[in-house]
């Protein structure tokens, strides 16, 4: 018995647990779909009573967490759905299907609720660039979220990518997803009504993905290869057909509501359906469309892709099933809403399964795992920064920054993204935010994700104010209003006491900062076990923010637009924010003392200054990863517009240019007096560095380098890895 | 002018067509792919997008669908037919243009602006802005086009190069050249000049707020009464 409990990824307690709230020795199709959804990846045992500490209420909320995704108000009748999700354990064992699943799952959330996507990003992390295996990953993600995403129509329009040894053995693909719909027309994953027939639709059922939410809730080893087969494979062609058809049933009205067969697939979806809505289902398993021979448990636990479970309107089953077959799907009814709260399975007559929704979902085990402060941070915070030497040339140390992994352009990866279809698409990858224009109502929405793990690493709750910070000031800079976010958190092993305590943490500081900058999370997602021979990746969480521009022609971009034009510094340019930073890792390979000190006041102050002032700044970038040279140099390159600036150092010259203060934007103006009014009202520092002009950056005394030769270093990286 | 869009399983580019057409002042319409009948139109876009997957090759299920027969027959009566990325792909695949669509030169899906030089063809609404630059997006992974000898010597002759990428001094060479097209060909015309299939996407570059308006340029005759 032992050895069956094990299989099913469940632990003695747990099976125990499991005897005593169930009453009976469970079969073993039972035993196997216990295993499936009590499993972290799909209950989240570890992390649930901790993921109570975010805020998720707001007037702006419409759907909070526990549906398939968020829903935030845009106004004008309309909102925008959204999500984050992780695919991090299949992109590591097969790349290219890993992530393109990744993008495909992230897809149906969306539609599922009955909007149409139309934008997606992605967080990306992969191991040191000289690991043999860090290439072959970086293609296969790469190709696999392009051809899943272009082959849809949606475009990919922003997005983040790092690289460090952390991740040698478990790279990140973290996939956000945003759709728009009306707000009366929002379907939710609910089974309600009862006698209301089950349809699956979509992809006909085979033997991939089987088990795939246990191997995601377990740590790899060496033989983390041959768990290829729990690998799903993904067909986006079908995809594209599906979101057809499943908006054009809701569109119709024809339906009660649907999710996606996604982790667990078959039994997740009945599940939960039922749970949310209070009630049962009976499913006859020999009605499913099979590609092949499946047994029962296969049936059950099949990850194939592109299917939903669809709760119909009774009478309607014609018209939704005639309306996937114009489409070219599979639609079967298999089952129907009944009122006991419990999931039966039917096989040639015989009932084979009865399982109480509740033992399964709700009363699934949930642990108060121990935590402990990690012994690294005894030593990382006292680290001296003048222990390092200081550069001689600081043209020499930009360009080695602008040539690293971190600060690289990654044109390489984002134009292998079709970034313009939907003819939406005003500001794309590369700039702060992607801004996506809703044609429906003249408005645009800014989408960002960020997280900077070396931060986290160095200070989990520091680095949890700061990815929110981050996004928020992202979103600023653009010239919108942020909302909510949703977040993905990326940790290693939540069995290991550090690991737990830096996720506490982490989670802890995103809900401060969510809750003080009013941006609740609206929806979310936790991967645990992204470990390797008990090595944990770095603490990773990953935000995504939306916010609104209530007219799209009012963005601000992200570079220079004119020459002449005077540069102001809003915030506070603190010197020697140098944990974690870009410099310290790319140019000493350290990753060593505080992280910079988040300032969610400033931020809040900074979000009114930009409003209010939108008419006369032309520009907008803050200062991140690399500091203020490498933003300046940012600014620069997209126009071939430079800059002539001039600073009062203090201490050490790389202590305030590679510093990496937070809260602190550039700005473009012609009217700096209205905005030094603006500044001084709201009490924010507020400095003149410079002007734009001609195409070199130049820092009197320290740096002047041609933009040429800045574009020249930004794209080495890339040509190097991945040469044509 | 009432403009038909084509739309097959997989196409992905309709909804921003027909959206383009209607900024400019023409009138849209969808046919469905199963459709024999087109109805009352002036011209026919065949938008981008991965119809049927791109299985087989890119366009090659595409040309045995129901419409794609009367797509020929409407062709063949001198009304206007345009393909744009996947649709150019299509018109090649069913003959109605010549040469084939390759796998780019370096075998990824590119998405980026690139420029194109409008060259003195055959195809009637280039006419006034024969030798203008235009910026314009491109987004595929088959658009390196490719035709014999003979045929591209007939090309030449016949004035059914439309596009050629270059750079932005107008220099046809080759590192305007994004994809690996023969001769740096963006986009050819049937003998005739009332078939044209190109690349790049005009559609995508139809307002300041996209960055960009030349796309007009191309697509703005939808907006007239009668072509």
């Amino acid at each position: 018995m032992k050895k069956e409990i094990e299989a099913r990824g469940l632990s003695e307690e747990e099976y125990k647990y499991l005897l005593k709230i169930l009453k009976r020795e469970p079969s073993p199709l039972e035993l196997d779909i216990i295993g499936a959804m009590w499993s972290e990846h799909c209950c989240y045992k570890s992390s649930k009573h901790i993921l109570k500490k975010l805020p998720t209420e707001g007037k702006q909320v419409i759907i909070g967490p526990g549906e398939n995704a968020g829903a935030v108000n845009i106004g004008n009748g309309y909102v925008a759905i959204f999500k984050m999700e992780s695919h991090n354990h299949p992109s590591f064992i097969e790349p290219y299907q890993g992530a393109a699943t990744g993008v495909g799952g992230i897809l149906r959330d969306i539609f599922t609720m009955g909007a149409r996507p139309i934008a997606m990003l992605n967080s990306l992390r992969f191991g040191h660039p000289n690991d043999k295996k860090t290439k072959y990953l970086i293609d296969g993600v790469v190709r696999g979220i392009g051809d899943y995403g272009n082959c849809m129509g949606i475009p990919t329009v922003g997005g983040e990518t790092y690289f460090d040894e952390s991740y040698n053995k478990n790279n990140l693909v973290n996939a956000f997803c945003i759709g728009i719909t009306k707000r009366k027309n929002i379907f939710l994953g609910k089974a309600k009504t009862i006698g209301n027939p089950v349809i699956y639709v979509g992809s006909k059922t085979g033997c991939d993905g089987i088990q795939g939410a246990v191997m995601a809730s377990q740590s790899f080893d060496k033989k983390a290869e041959e768990k290829r087969p729990t690998v799903q494979v993904g067909d986006p062609f079908t995809e594209k057909l599906l979101l057809e058809a499943c908006l054009e049933t809701m569109d119709k009205k024809l339906v009660e509501g649907m999710q996606d067969m996604g982790a667990a697939g078959l039994t997740s979806s009945s599940f939960e359906m039922s749970d949310r809505g209070k009630r049962g289902m009976k499913l006859y398993l020999d009605r499913v469309p099979l590609r092949e021979k499946l047994n029962l448990k296969e049936i059950m636990l099949s990850e194939s892709q592109e299917r939903m479970l669809v709760v119909a309107k009774k009478g309607k089953e014609k018209d939704v099933m005639n309306i996937f077959k114009k489409w070219g799907l599979d639609a079967e009814v298999i089952g129907e809403v009944i009122k006991e709260r419990c999931i039966k399975i039917y096989s040639e007559g015989n009932e084979i399964c009865s399982l109480p929704t509740k033992v399964v979902v709700e009363k699934a085990p949930k642990y108060k795992r121990k935590t402990k402060k990690p012994s690294y941070l005894k030593t990382t915070g006292k680290f001296n920064y003048n222990s390092l030497p200081e550069p001689k040339d600081y043209n020499e140390i930009l360009l080695k920054l602008f040539s690293s992994p971190d600060l690289c352009s990654k044109k390489w990866i984002y134009e292998q993204y079709d970034f313009s279809v939907g003819t939406n698409t005003i500001l794309g990858p590369g700039s702060d935010c992607g801004i996506i224009r809703i044609k429906e109502t003249g408005e645009a929405i800014a989408i960002t994700v960020d997280g900077n793990m070396r931060y986290t690493y160095l200070n989990p709750f520091i680095g949890g104010i700061n990815a929110v910070c981050e996004s928020y000031r992202n979103i600023t800079c653009c010239g919108g209003k942020p909302l909510a976010l949703t977040d993905c958190l990326n940790f290693g092993n939540p069995e290991n006491k550090e690991v737990m305590w830096q996720f506490k943490k982490a989670v802890e500081g995103i809900a401060q900062a969510a809750k003080s900058l009013n941006t609740p999370a609206v929806s979310g997602n936790v991967s645990f076990y992204n470990e390797t021979n008990k090595t944990s990746i770095y603490p990773t969480p990953i935000i995504g923010m939306v916010g609104i521009l209530e007219k799209a022609e009012d963005y601000i971009p992200s570079f220079f637009t004119n020459e002449g034009e005077d540069i102001l510094i809003l915030g506070n340019l603190k010197q020697e924010e140098l944990g974690g930073s870009a410099y310290l890792k790319w140019i000493y390979n350290k990753v060593e003392g505080k992280p910079p000190q988040p300032n969610i006041n400033t931020e809040k102050k900074l979000q009114k200054i930009i409003t209010k002032c939108r008419d006369i700044i032309s520009c907008a970038h803050d200062i991140s990863d690399g500091g203020i040279a490498v933003s300046l140099a940012e600014m620069s390159i997209k126009n071939n517009i430079g800059a002539h600036i001039k600073f009062y150092f203090s201490k050490r010259k790389d202590f305030l240019l590679f510093s990496e203060p937070q809260a602190v934007i550039i700005i473009t103006t012609k009217d700096k007096e209205k905005i030094k009014i603006a500044a001084e009202k709201e009490n924010v520092n507020i400095a003149e560095i410079g002007k734009t002009q001609g195409n070199r950056l130049y820092i009197e005394n320290v740096i002047d380098i041609s933009l040429k030769e800045i574009e020249q270093a930004r794209k080495s990286f890339f040509e190097k890895l991945l040469p044509d | 002018m009432k403009v038909g869009i084509v739309v097959f399983p997989g196409t992905n580019c309709d909804r921003d067509i027909f959206w383009s057409i209607k900024t400019l002042g023409g009138t849209p319409v969808y046919i469905w792919h199963e459709q024999e009948d087109a109805g009352d139109i002036d011209c026919i876009i065949l938008p981008g997008g991965f119809s049927y997957g791109d299985y087989l090759r890119v366009g090659g299920l595409a040309k045995f669908s129901k419409i794609m027969d009367r797509i020929g027959l409407f062709a063949d009566e001198g009304k206007f037919v345009i393909g744009i990325c996947n649709g150019f792909q299509i018109l090649c695949e069913s003959g109605l243009l010549p040469g084939v669509l390759m796998r780019n030169i370096n075998m990824r899906f590119i998405c980026r602006d690139i420029f194109v030089k409008v060259e003195r063809s055959g195809y009637v609404f280039t006419k006034n802005i024969e030798g203008k630059i235009l910026k314009m997006p491109i987004a595929h992974k088959e658009g390196n086009f490719w035709c014999n000898n003979e045929t591209y010597e007939g090309l030449k002759k016949n004035g059914q190069i439309v596009f050629s990428y270059c750079t932005l001094d107008s220099e046809i060479k080759d590192a305007a050249n994004p994809n690996g097209s023969l001769h740096n060909i963006a986009g050819v015309c049937n003998i005739r000049g009332n078939v044209l299939g190109m690349m790049p996407h005009p559609e995508r570059v139809c307002e300041e707020l996209l960055g960009g308006v030349d796309g007009r340029q191309v697509l703005d005759f939808v907006g007239r009464e009668n072509g």
